[in-house]
């Protein structure tokens, strides 16, 4: 049997109201806010996030278990060359265990979730995606930014939390919207003709699924419909027969396009009882239905970082930063030299330092080297260290500063040193915070950023954040959020 | 196995120091030329004189040849020093140790800097290939850290710190404005500083030292043969200097209220010169002000001023020009500028004016005190480098 073995998401701590666009504008926007990606994450970094969530959110250690990684966007860091491989290593997942992305349509992120419970082995799926368009337009303000991870296995190796009941696709040509590689803006085709073609690729994958699995909709507990197209995702429940569907977060997140299909299971999951049968819809160039029951581990399973908690736990950024951080707008740019880019030969040989955040630990006095070091600060021989994974620690700010002649591509930068429990400190660059909002004794975790880019290479490596979500496993409750960017 | 010292074996027999400012109109060559002259003509010297050279630079070139080539040296030994911002200390030491050793009678030691020709305001360090993961902070930001951390662990209220580190820049600006070579002549008053838009933590950008170009040097001889070439010579009596481990930094039991380096180098040097009481001995200080905090920190590393009790002093004005421990009369890096390979020789090229009575009236000290202190750091709180040396005007 196969099925969800774990899963995790990561819902970018900031949020754009979508009225500040009308506002700045005099057009475009709407009701609610969407999730927007920080300036230092992209699909990849939100990915690593999402991973962790759901390897850390495992009933059993599963990062052993996992046999390959699949990471899906349509916005991806690279072409060419593979994006996963960041998250293989960032998770520390063994040489053995495959990665590889697919790009491009809102499509493969569904597509890989079916292939994965459609196929054998242990494998993560990763959705990832940081939408947007041109200023003011409906891409801009519908879209959202997140990541959401899903651990595939089979019962014979995992215990899992819902169980494949099947699956059913349609597929169709047709032209309902497109962009061209390189440009931000996607296109749309008469909204009325994408919908005459949806809803009946919905009804006949739906049907298709239900046959296959001897129900009727009614048996249904949580439906989930999503997709791109606003129009077909709203006219079809009731064309389906469903006379419920679960929240699709459009007016709070937005649309995640590849992440999204994902994100909103793992929501339904978050409150799913036993025994309960989840359709998840998905319209993208035809239609993906995938029939889900959930099983008693699921009252076992506890999200330590829920979506509706992620939600909550959230701080407003202006549009003019969000224009900015997306290279809408161009401010002037400090006066100093812009980075160089990250050499490669010396990022592979600290593979484990800048991806994993795996320092070293004197075997002897136990104290932590971050980075890794060879020769201890207590003395004694050298190499007499054993590797020391950081990644899950927290920590206390013991001092901080504001620097605001650092380079940063959102200045300015604040810088806190960090003493981490058990041991280990180390200055780092705090992120999702407001400078003036930062003390002495904030409690702060570890999260994988995209520190630059330099002639197209990525810099990635990581950042402390406020620990805003409790130790410990289930019903996690996030600290109160206050604060804007 | 000892670190033995060289008291007394060296003197000082030249120095000289070009104005530190936007060099505008002057090369890297043209600084070197202009301040070996000024040297040269110090000792009463030439060129040919000198047995072998060492070259003070950070970052503005490479290699023995940059100073070989402008000055046109002929079958000579030039050696290329770097040491971060204690670069022209360093390239003293080694002239010292060199004569010291006997392998040559006369040695040079100069220190330049061009920084204003890279379009950017500040120091940039040039970039050294890495796997990205290195600290963005500016130095400014790493100082910074010590303010707010000193003010906690003394239980004092960070303004009052604050008033002390702006106390620092208003005594080092009335020095700089006493001094025709200083980039800055202008006096700045404490309260305005405090009154100016943070830069990192509560440091204004007149917290930091100045930056600027330029370059000095100094002669060193045998200390017996130093009058042949001089009747007021300085002598060489501690050099010491301390590279940290860096584990200041990952070190949960570092406070950001002291630099170990900077106590241990003191220390040494003391020992080596016989300092018991630095307070009442030394006659004056220069020390490395590349921010106001770090000044402040410094009187107590270098045994100025019982712990937790410096910020007071500073703001009773101890160190001040007419206090009883004057402390960069010259102004510092703050007002003279920080050409950094130039810096650590401008400090003893204070102490060579001071010590001799050869200062402007304006800022000439009044002691009956010999010996003179020069720190010169590199490197950031937790992971520094740093220089002590001790000069005297007597033997003995």
């Amino acid at each position: 049997m196969r099925g969800i073995i774990s899963y995790g998401a990561h819902v970018p701590f900031r949020r754009l109201d979508r009225s500040d666009i009308s506002g700045f504008f005099d057009s475009g926007g709407g009701r609610g806010s969407r999730s927007v990606a920080s300036y230092d994450e992209d699909t990849t970094s939100m990915a690593v996030e999402a991973g962790r969530s759901a390897l850390a959110n495992a009933a059993a250690p599963l990062a052993s278990g996992i046999e390959d990684v699949w990471f899906t966007t349509t916005a991806p860091a690279y072409l060419d060359r593979t994006n996963a491989t960041a998250i293989h290593a960032a998770l520390r997942l063994a040489r053995s265990v495959g990665a590889s992305d697919l790009l491009g349509s809102q499509r493969s992120g569904i597509a890989a979730l079916r292939a994965a419970l459609r196929g054998g082995g242990t494998t993560l799926v990763v959705g990832s995606d940081i939408r947007g368009g041109w200023p003011t337009g409906a891409d801009e303000s519908d879209g959202g930014d997140a990541a959401a991870a899903v651990a595939v296995g089979d019962d014979a190796d995992h215990t899992l939390i819902a169980e494949l009941i099947t699956t059913a696709t349609t597929t169709a040509e047709f032209v309902d919207r497109w962009r061209v590689p390189g440009e931000t803006r996607s296109r749309v085709w008469d909204d009325r003709f994408s919908e005459a073609q949806y809803v009946p690729l919905a009804q006949e994958a739906f049907a298709a699924a239900l046959e296959a699995a001897e129900l009727q909709p009614a048996d249904i507990d949580h439906a989930i419909v999503t997709g791109l197209h606003a129009r077909s995702v709203k006219r079809s429940p009731a064309k389906l027969g469903l006379d419920v569907v679960a929240p699709d977060l459009t007016d709070v997140v937005g649309n995640t396009g590849a992440a999204h299909p994902t994100l909103l299971l793992a929501d339904v999951l978050d409150r799913a009882e036993p025994d309960q049968i989840i359709a998840l819809v998905v319209l993208a160039d035809g239609a993906e239905v995938i029939l889900v029951r959930t099983t008693e581990a699921i009252t076992e399973f506890g999200n330590r970082r829920p979506i509706a908690g992620q939600i909550a736990a959230s701080g407003s950024v202006s549009y003019a930063k969000f224009l900015r951080w997306r290279g809408q707008i161009q401010p002037e740019p400090a006066r100093r030299p812009d980075p160089t880019r990250a050499s490669a030969s010396a990022a592979a040989r600290s593979t484990d330092w800048k991806f994993g955040f795996v320092g070293s630990a004197d075997q002897t006095t136990g104290a932590i080297h971050l980075p890794p070091a060879r020769a201890s600060i207590s003395g004694g021989p050298v190499d007499n260290m054993e590797p020391a994974p950081m990644a899950d620690a927290t920590g206390t700010v013991v001092t901080y500063t504001i620097d605001r002649l650092a380079y940063s591509p959102s200045p300015p930068i604040v810088f806190a040193v960090v003493d981490f429990d058990g041991g280990g400190r180390m200055p780092v660059e705090l992120t999702d915070v407001d400078a003036e909002a930062v003390g002495i004794g904030d409690r702060v975790e570890m999260t994988f950023r995209r520190l630059n880019e330099a002639d197209g290479i990525q810099n990635y490596f990581w950042k402390a954040r406020p620990a805003r979500f409790a130790a410990g496993a289930g019903n996690a409750t996030p600290e109160p959020a206050e604060g804007d960017a | 196995m000892a670190s033995n010292g060289i008291k007394d074996q060296v003197a000082i027999i030249g120095m000289g120091c070009i104005p530190f400012k936007e060099h505008w109109d002057a090369s890297l060559d043209d600084m070197l030329i202009d301040a070996a002259q000024l040297t040269f003509d110090s000792a009463g010297v030439a060129k040919d004189d000198i047995d072998a050279f060492w070259l003070g630079t950070a970052q503005s070139a490479m290699a023995g040849i940059t100073l070989s080539a402008p000055l046109k040296i002929e079958g000579k030994p030039v050696t290329r020093v770097e040491n971060y911002c204690a670069t022209g200390s360093e390239a003293l030491r080694q002239a010292c140790y060199a004569v010291a050793s006997g392998a040559y009678d006369t040695a040079m030691a100069i220190g330049v800097e061009k920084v204003k020709d890279s379009g950017y305001q500040g120091l940039n360090a040039f970039p050294i290939p890495n796997d990205g993961t290195k600290r963005a902070l500016t130095a400014a930001g790493m100082f910074a850290l010590m303010l707010p951390a000193y003010a906690e662990k003394f239980g004092i209220d960070e303004d009052d710190v604050r008033m002390a580190a702006a106390r620092v820049a208003e005594k080092n600006h009335y020095n700089g404005a006493r001094n025709p070579l200083a980039q800055f002549r202008r006096e700045m008053s404490a309260e305005s500083i405090c009154q100016m838009a943070a830069v990192a933590g509560r440091l204004s950008v007149f917290d930091c030292a100045g930056v600027a170009d330029g370059a000095a040097g100094a002669i060193v001889v045998r200390a017996e043969d130093a009058h042949k070439y001089c009747e007021n010579p300085l002598y060489v009596k501690a050099l010491s200097f301390v590279a940290g481990t860096g584990g200041g930094i990952i070190d949960p039991e570092f406070t950001f209220t002291t630099m170990p380096e900077c106590e241990a180098s003191a220390t040494e040097a003391y020992r080596q010169a016989g300092v018991t009481d630095p307070r009442t001995e030394i006659a004056l200080a220069e020390v490395h002000d590349c921010f106001t905090i770090t000044e402040l920190i410094l009187m107590e590393d270098l045994g100025f001023a019982e712990r937790g009790t410096a910020w007071r002093q500073i703001l009773d004005g101890n160190f001040d020009l007419d206090g009883d421990l004057p402390v960069n009369p010259d102004g510092g890096l703050k007002a003279f500028g920080h050409p950094v390979g130039a810096s650590g020789l401008r400090m003893h090229y204070e102490l060579w004016l001071q010590l001799r009575g050869e200062a402007p009236p304006e800022r000439q000290i009044t002691t009956d005190r010999t010996l003179g202190l020069v720190h010169n750091l590199g490197g950031y709180p937790g992971e520094m480098v740093s220089f002590v040396s001790i000069l005297g005007s007597e033997l003995g």
